[in-house]
C-alpha cells in the first residue's frame, strides 16, 4: 500500500485531525490523485515555537512507537537541556532549550522530510524515496554507507551507526510511515500535550500558520520556515524569536539543493559527445601534419 | 633474451627474473634491509592493526564517529587530495599520444602509471571509509543514482580504473613478454585515451561538483558555482606538478631502474612540463578571483576565514607559480622542482580546506573538530606507506622508467 492513501485512509486520518480549518481540504482531498509535483497534496506537521513546553513527550513517544534503544538519560531528565543535542543513531527526535530575551525557547528537532530531499539527491544508489505522503524514507538494504546523504542534508539531520562493524545504516526519522500510512497520526504530534504539532496536508498547515500570524499581531515573526527553505519542507515552523537565535539554518537558498548541481549534471552529455570529436579531431590533424611532413621529407 | 629462450627456462629462473629481479633469495632478503624499509616495515606493523580494528569494531574505532563530520581525514587526503594528484595519467597520454609531444615518451609510462596507482589507492581509502565496503558495486547494479553526483564519480572512477589499467597493461605485458596481447594493447590506447579525456574531466569536476550539494555548509569563500572548474582547472597542473616530483623522486631513489633515456631526457622535460604547469597555475590563481567577484565576497576577504583564503591562494598557487617562474627565467632546475614540490602541497591544501576545514565552519567548536583522531592519522600514514611500496615494486620491475629492449614487436 506504499505510495498512496486509500479513500478510507484519509477520511480516518481526517477525522483524527479534527479542525475546521483542515474540513475545507477534504472535499479536494477525495479526488486525490497522484500528479507532479507530488507534494502539493502531502501531509506535513506545523511545529508551533511558541507553544513548546519542553516536556519531551514527543521524544518518549518516537522512541516506544519506533523501538529505538533506551535514552542515555531518562525523559523526565531536565538536564539534558544544558546542551544542545541533535538526532542520533538512538534518537529520531530531540528537544533543544535556547535561552532568547523573551526567556526560553524549545524546539523539536527531526528530519524536516523536504519537498525535494538534498538527501535523495545525493545517494548514489537511490536508498532513499520520497512518499507522496510527505515521508522521505531510507533503505538500509541498498545503503553502502558512503554519508554523502549527511553531507548534503541542510539540517543535518541523517544520523549514522558508526559503532556497527557489519550493518552500519542511517538512522533518521520516518514520519512514522507505517501509522500515517494507517490512518494515524505521527507518534510525536499524538503526545504533544500543548498542541505545539500539527499534522496535516501542507498546503493547508501553511495557510494555518499564516492565519496565526496575522490573527496574533507580535507574538510572531513574520516567517514560515520551511515554506520556501530548500524548496520546502513537509515540516514547517513558526516562531516567536528569529529563527537563527534557535539554532535553525538560516543561509540556506529557496530553491531545492538539487538546482545548485543540475548546471553541471547537464555538461555531461555535452562533455560525452563533444569531447571524443574535439580531441580525436585534434589527434587526426597531429598525425595528418607529421605524416605530411614525411613526405615532403621523402621527396 | 628472447621469447622462447625465456618459456624453456625453469620456472624457478623466471621467479627469479621476474621477482626477485636477478637475485637469489638470501641476496634478495638482504638487499631489502634498508633504513626506509625498516621505517615501513615500523608503519604496518603499527598501522595494519589498526585498519583490523576499523573492520572488527566499526568505523567509531578509528574515527570520530562525528553526525556533523561524516568524511574526514580518509577521504580528504586519499579520495580529494589522491584524485586530482592522479591526472597525471590523463594529461600525459593526452600530450603524447593526442597532440603529439612526442619527447615526453620517457614520461609517459611512469605517468600513467602514478594516476593508476592513486586511482587504485583513492578506491582503497573509499573502502576503508565506506560504511559497507562490501557493496561498492552497489552504483552499478542495485540502484541507479542518475542524479547524485556521486554516482557519476563512482561509474567514473570505476571505468577509468579499468581504462588506465590497460593503459599501463603494455608495461606489464612487456615485462611478462605476452607478445599477443600486447598488439592488442596498443590498438586500443588512442580510444582508451580519448576515453581517459572524458572521464577525467567529468570525475575532477565531479569531486567539486560533490560539494555543490551543500551551499548552507561549505564556506562562502569555497563553495561557488565554479567549483566544478576549480577542481579540473586545478587538477591539470596538478598533473603536470606532481610528475615532476614523482620523476625526480625516481630518479634520485629508483635510479638502478631507470635507463640512460631517462635520466637524460629527464632535465629537459622537467623545464618542458614546468612551462604547462606555471600556464596552469595562473590560470587556477586567475579563475579563483573570478570566483570571489561573481558572489560577490569581497567583503570575506577581512573575515579569519578569509584570511585563510588568502594563505591559500596567495601562498599556495601564486608563490609557486612565481617561485617556478623564476626557476624557469633562472634555468635553475632545483627551484623548478621545489616549487613543483610546493605546489603538490598546495592542492592537497586546497582539497582538504574544501573537504574539512571550509566545511561546517560555522559549527562550534569547528577547528576542535576537524584535528582527525591519531587511529585515523595511522590509518593514512599506512596506506600511503603500501602505495608507495607498491609503486617502487613496479617500477623497479616493469619497463616504466626504462624501455625493455623489445623494439622487435613494435612496428
Amino acid at each position: 500500500m506504499k505510495g498512496r492513501l486509500s479513500r478510507r485512509d484519509f477520511l480516518k486520518t481526517t477525522a483524527l485531525m479534527g479542525g475546521s480549518l483542515l474540513a475545507g481540504g477534504v472535499t479536494e482531498a477525495l479526488g486525490y490523485k497522484e500528479e507532479f509535483p507530488v507534494w502539493t497534496k502531502s501531509y506535513g506537521v506545523l511545529v508551533d515555537l511558541t507553544k513548546c513546553v519542553g516536556c519531551r513527550s514527543c521524544e518518549r513517544a518516537c522512541n516506544e512507537v519506533n523501538k529505538l534503544p533506551p535514552p542515555d538519560r531518562p525523559f523526565d531528565d531536565a538536564s539534558v537541556f544544558e546542551r544542545e543535542r541533535r538526532p542520533t543513531a538512538k534518537a529520531y527526535t530531540v528537544v533543544n532549550r535556547y535561552e532568547t530575551e523573551g526567556g526560553p525557547v524549545y524546539r523539536k528537532i527531526q528530519c524536516n522530510h523536504c519537498n525535494e530531499p538534498a538527501c535523495f539527491s545525493a545517494c548514489p544508489i537511490h536508498a532513499y524515496t520520497k512518499t507522496p505522503e510527505g515521508a522521505v524514507l531510507y533503505d538500509p538494504d541498498k545503503c553502502f554507507g558512503c554519508r554523502y546523504c549527511m553531507i548534503a542534508c541542510p539540517f543535518y539531520v541523517p544520523a549514522y551507526d558508526y559503532w556497527s562493524a557489519l550493518e552500519p545504516k542511517i538512522v533518521k526519522c520516518i514520519f512514522c510511515y507505517p501509522r500515517i500510512s494507517r490512518g494515524q497520526l505521527p507518534a510525536c504530534v499524538e503526545a504533544c500535550p500543548v498542541g505545539t504539532l500539527t499534522f496535516g496536508r501542507r498546503p493547508d498547515l501553511i495557510k494555518l500558520a499564516r492565519k496565526r500570524i496575522i490573527e496574533n499581531p507580535g507574538k510572531y515573526i513574520d516567517h514560515i520556515y520551511g515554506e520556501h527553505e530548500v524548496g520546502g519542507t513537509s515540516w514547517i515552523y513558526i516562531s516567536g524569536v528569529p529563527f537563527e537565535e534557535l539554532g535553525f539554518p538560516t543561509n540556506l537558498p529557496k530553491r531545492p539543493l538539487i538546482e545548485q548541481v543540475k548546471g553541471f549534471l547537464g555538461a555531461v552529455p555535452v562533455v560525452f559527445t563533444v569531447w571524443p570529436a574535439l580531441f580525436g579531431m585534434c589527434y587526426a590533424a597531429v598525425k595528418h601534419r607529421s605524416e605530411t611532413k614525411e613526405k615532403e621529407d621523402k621527396k | 633474451m628472447n621469447h622462447n629462450e625465456t618459456m624453456e627456462k625453469p620456472f624457478r629462473s623466471w621467479f627469479m627474473e621476474k621477482l626477485l629481479n636477478g637475485m637469489t633469495w638470501p641476496e634478495y632478503l638482504r638487499s631489502l634491509v634498508t633504513p626506509f624499509n625498516i621505517f615501513a616495515a615500523l608503519v604496518l606493523i603499527v598501522g595494519i592493526p589498526v585498519i583490523v580494528q576499523r573492520f572488527v569494531y566499526g568505523l567509531a574505532a578509528v574515527t570520530h564517529a562525528s553526525y556533523e563530520y561524516p568524511w574526514g581525514l580518509i577521504l580528504g587526503w586519499g579520495l580529494f587530495g589522491g584524485v586530482p594528484l592522479s591526472a597525471t595519467g590523463f594529461v600525459m597520454a593526452t600530450a603524447y599520444y593526442i597532440f603529439g609531444f612526442k619527447r615526453y615518451r620517457p614520461l609517459v609510462r611512469l605517468g600513467v602509471l602514478t594516476g593508476f596507482m592513486g586511482y587504485f589507492f583513492a578506491v582503497v581509502y573509499l573502502l576503508v571509509d565506506l560504511g559497507r565496503p562490501w557493496r561498492i558495486y552497489y552504483p552499478m547494479i542495485v540502484g541507479f543514482g542518475t542524479a547524485s553526483v556521486l554516482f557519476l564519480v563512482a561509474w567514473h572512477v570505476a571505468t577509468y580504473l579499468t581504462v588506465q589499467f590497460l593503459e599501463f597493461s603494455p608495461a606489464i605485458l612487456e615485462w611478462l613478454r605476452a607478445r599477443r596481447v600486447f598488439k592488442w594493447a596498443t590498438f586500443i590506447t588512442i580510444a582508451m585515451t580519448i576515453a581517459g579525456i572524458i572521464l577525467s574531466t567529468l570525475h575532477q569536476s565531479a569531486l567539486g561538483a560533490l560539494f555543490l550539494l551543500a551551499p548552507g555548509k561549505l564556506h562562502p569563500l569555497w563553495y561557488s558555482s565554479y567549483i566544478p572548474h576549480f577542481f579540473l582547472a586545478s587538477s591539470i597542473y596538478a598533473a603536470l606538478v606532481q610528475v615532476i616530483v614523482v620523476s625526480y623522486l625516481c630518479a634520485r631513489f629508483l635510479r638502478h631502474a631507470a635507463d640512460s633515456y631517462f635520466l637524460e631526457s629527464l632535465d629537459g622535460l622537467t623545464l618542458g612540463l614546468a612551462k604547462g604547469a606555471v600556464v596552469g597555475m595562473y590560470v587556477y590563481f586567475v579563475l579563483k578571483w573570478v570566483g570571489v567577484a561573481h558572489d560577490d565576497n569581497w567583503h570575506l576577504l577581512t573575515t579569519p576565514y578569509g584570511k585563510w583564503f588568502l594563505v591559500e591562494v596567495l601562498g599556495f598557487v601564486l608563490a609557486p607559480a612565481l617561485l617556478m617562474t623564476l626557476g624557469l627565467k633562472t634555468g635553475s632546475l632545483p627551484i623548478v622542482r621545489f616549487s613543483a614540490f610546493y605546489a603538490v602541497v598546495g592542492i592537497l591544501l586546497n582539497r582538504i580546506n574544501v573537504s574539512i576545514i571550509a566545511f561546517n565552519w560555522h559549527l562550534p567548536d569547528h577547528l576542535h573538530h576537524i584535528i582527525p583522531p591519531l587511529k585515523e592519522i595511522m590509518i593514512v600514514i599506512t596506506i600511503t606507506t603500501i602505495h608507495i611500496l607498491i609503486f617502487r615494486w613496479i617500477t623497479t620491475r616493469m619497463p616504466v622508467i626504462r624501455q625493455e629492449p623489445l623494439e622487435e614487436y613494435q612496428h
